[in-house]
């Protein structure tokens, strides 16, 4: 096609394709672009009192340009956070997006039992809310009420405080690997499903034992959806703020600044300080498409076959 | 070609509503001719509804809505949040420390001529909570909390413990206690309460803000808190006090079955007792702080509020007359007692408490002892950045009750975590 006659049909369509864009437009525009803009706008500002700050106009709004970011990355307590957040990514990606492989080809396989059940409990906790997830298992953390205690006890761990510093990292993680397989095995488990049985019995027919067909058939056919849900618990890992903040009041080991979204709501709402917070949400926002974006980089071709 | 442009026409019509959508919002400008003043007032005290429906049924011209909140830092940090969006009620329940952020921001209105009345029913300290020192009035006071030591008198009698009366009593006891059955504490240290932590100091003579001429003087670990958190420093370290963060379903299974024999809190304790600790009815009794030196005779607030008016509010007038009402009307301040199970702030108000809560039916004078307790309480003025004081404390002091190390440097790392915003928000400090 020729780009008079493309021209000729734009002209022909007018303003239908605008129209048809619009709704979607608007809505970014005020629920994505305009709150991103004004986040941007604040961070740039900061409050300036002056002398006791109680009179009549002893507070203005002042433009500081790129003071708040400088602040927010010189900050150690903003990088010791990322620290304990990379620590915790890499725990839950790994156990998690591991039980979820397993589970999946496990209820894929054609041998197993009451596979209808195990999927729907394998799933279900992945409908309770974080706060209400965190708050079950953060009572069950306490020693006086708890059978996990009791358990332990049985298996001769006496005393042990799994809300003190160096536990409390492994609580989290197990409430996040507790809510979150079930979603992921959910993905991985559909796809399984959609690739077609011949596979297997070619396989079958070399010879290939059921373990060698989950091994070489199966997870490279999953790439795909492996790809994706790494990206989406990477996503979701680097933005933790649920649990360590639901098990705050209760442990003595949760710093108000534990992870980097936990400081942007220090600021915010307990600081008063919406310009850091506004400056230090930005930060994050780039840091954490950086690792998405390099993942993706680093798996298109091969999962999605993106041959040039 | 129909549908299409059916669909064209949708997506006009939705864009349209979007933008109508947000372009209706400030359309309750014009004050309301005909029809009574609405007010609107948020408060976590519990059946406020019900003592503003007495209200609304006397003053038809004047209709308070009460919308019941969540109390803690969150409420000041929503307020805060809701005042800068130009959404704020028309009044609000603001803790005495959590004023003077509410002023610095401009968030509250200076209500001194419409409450002018008032003013001889309350006493000078707790008066300057409101005023700030200044020439102002940014509420009324509601509530106060002059703090009291709770124990279980079964428990101490079986212990063979008597009440301590000074500090070091307290700690002796602590170590006989923990020494008699491991599982037992004579009381507990709270690093998640800085209002509790900030009474006892006030009790020791504690002075964290101060106004010298146009400067804020910052004096979070002047000697005496420094003595208070050396004091349970110690007891921390040796182990023979509860650390554990209270509030908790575990610390609450604590009160209630005898492993806690004391509690250090505010007259409103009996409240928090009876729902978290029901099994201790009748087994609880309330007595003056233990002493810093024997024969002397303070306390100290935990809590306490007052309502105040936001400064976007467009009934200033309407909202003061029910806030006088409020917390001044001898009917108002009964229900306040009844119904909400507050100790008033109004000199009067402390008369109408007779009867000695329930829970308490074991201490028939309670309020008695209770009164003359408040008598001795001593208050701070409170700095514009106690938010972020109080957050520096939990963080500061759970570290140190963790690692079990000094609460002198975590009480300095607040002090210079408070400094250090004073001055990054500019306010002028005396050096």
């Amino acid at each position: 096609m020729s780009t008079a006659q493309q021209g000729a049909r734009a002209a022909r369509a007018g303003a239908t394709p605008y129209l048809y864009l619009a709704p979607a437009v608007v809505l970014f525009t005020l629920f994505v672009a305009a709150p991103i803009g004004y986040t941007a706008y604040l961070s740039m500002r900061r409050v300036k009192f002056s002398g006791l700050g109680l009179g009549k106009n002893s507070r203005t709004e002042i433009f500081v340009g790129l003071d708040n970011y400088r602040a927010a990355v010189a900050d150690g307590e903003f990088w010791a956070g990322w620290l304990r957040v990379l620590g915790y990514a890499g725990l839950v990606l790994t156990l998690m997006l591991g039980l979820a492989l397993v589970f999946a080809l496990l209820l894929d396989s054609a041998r197993v039992r009451l596979a209808r059940f195990s999927r729907i409990a394998i799933f279900l906790p992945y409908a309770v809310p974080g706060v209400v997830a965190t708050l079950l298992w953060g009572f069950l953390y306490l020693p006086s009420l708890s059978p996990v205690h009791a358990t332990l006890r049985a298996f001769g761990v006496e005393n042990v405080d799994l809300l003190d510093p160096s536990t409390v990292l492994f609580s989290m993680v197990n409430v996040a690997i507790w809510g979150g397989t079930g979603f992921n095995m959910l993905v991985l488990y559909t796809q399984l499903r959609a690739i077609p049985r011949d596979y297997y019995e070619a396989a079958r027919i070399d010879g290939a034992s059921e373990l060698a067909i989950a091994l070489r058939v199966k997870v490279p056919m999953l790439a795909p959806a492996l790809v994706l849900t790494t990206v989406f618990s990477i996503i979701a890992t680097i933005q933790v703020f649920t649990e360590p903040m639901t098990l705050r009041p209760i442990s003595n080991a949760v710093s108000s600044t534990w992870s980097p979204l936990m400081k942007v709501y220090t600021d915010a709402f307990v600081n008063g300080d919406l310009y850091s917070a506004a400056a230090t949400s930005l930060v994050i926002a780039l840091i954490s498409v950086v690792p998405s974006l390099l993942f993706m980089r680093l798996v298109r071709r091969r999962a999605f076959g993106e041959e040039r | 070609m129909r549908t299409k442009r059916l669909s064209a026409a949708l997506s006009v019509l939705l864009a349209g509503a979007l933008v109508a959508g947000c372009s209706s919002s400030p359309e309750e400008e014009t004050p309301q001719e005909t029809g009574p003043v609405e007010l609107t007032f948020w408060t976590w005290a519990p059946n406020m509804d019900k003592i503003a429906a007495v209200w609304n049924e006397a003053h038809p011209d004047i209709k308070v809505t009460v919308s019941k909140q969540a109390g803690g830092d969150e409420a000041a940090a929503k307020f805060l949040t809701a005042a800068k969006a130009g959404n704020a009620p028309d009044l609000v329940q603001a803790e005495y420390q959590m004023l003077p952020s509410f002023v610095a921001a401009e968030a509250v209105a200076d209500i001194k001529a419409d409450v002018e009345g008032v003013r001889g029913e309350f006493s000078d300290g707790i008066w300057r909570l409101v005023t700030l020192g200044t020439d102002a009035v940014y509420g009324l006071p509601q509530d106060s909390g002059p703090m009291m030591l709770y124990y279980r008198q079964d428990l101490f009698a079986r212990y063979g413990l008597e009440v301590p009366r000074t500090w070091e009593e307290y700690a002796a006891a602590a170590r006989t206690v923990h020494a008699r059955d491991k599982s037992v504490y004579l009381g507990g240290f709270s690093s998640k309460d800085p209002g509790w932590f900030a009474g006892l100091a006030q009790q020791a003579g504690g002075q964290w803000w101060s106004i010298t001429g146009e400067a804020w003087q910052v004096g979070i670990n002047d000697d005496a808190t420094k003595k208070v958190a050396d004091f349970w420093g110690g007891l921390a370290k040796e182990g023979v006090v509860d650390t554990q963060a209270p509030w908790t379903p575990e610390w609450n299974a604590a009160l209630n079955g005898g492993k806690l024999l004391t509690w250090s809190s505010a007259v409103w304790g009996p409240g928090v007792l009876s729902s978290n600790a029901p099994d201790g009815k009748g087994k609880w009794a309330i007595a003056p702080l233990p002493q810093w030196s024997a024969g002397e005779n303070h306390s100290g607030f935990w809590g306490g509020s007052s309502i105040a008016v936001s400064a976007g509010s467009k009934h200033r007038k309407a909202a003061a007359q029910f806030l006088s009402w409020l917390n001044t009307d001898a009917k108002a301040v009964d229900l306040l007692i009844k119904e909400a199970a507050i100790y008033p702030a109004a000199k009067s108000g402390q008369q109408l408490l007779t009867t000695a809560p329930e829970y308490f039916a074991n201490q028939p004078d309670f309020w008695q002892q209770a009164t003359t307790i408040a008598g001795t309480a001593r208050g701070f003025t409170f700095g514009p950045n106690v938010n972020v004081a109080y957050g520096a404390y939990k963080d500061a002091f759970d570290k140190a009750v963790q690692q079990k190390s000094s609460f002198t440097d975590a009480l300095a790392a607040v002090q210079d975590a408070t400094v250090a915003d004073m001055k990054k928000s500019g306010f002028t400090l005396a050096s």
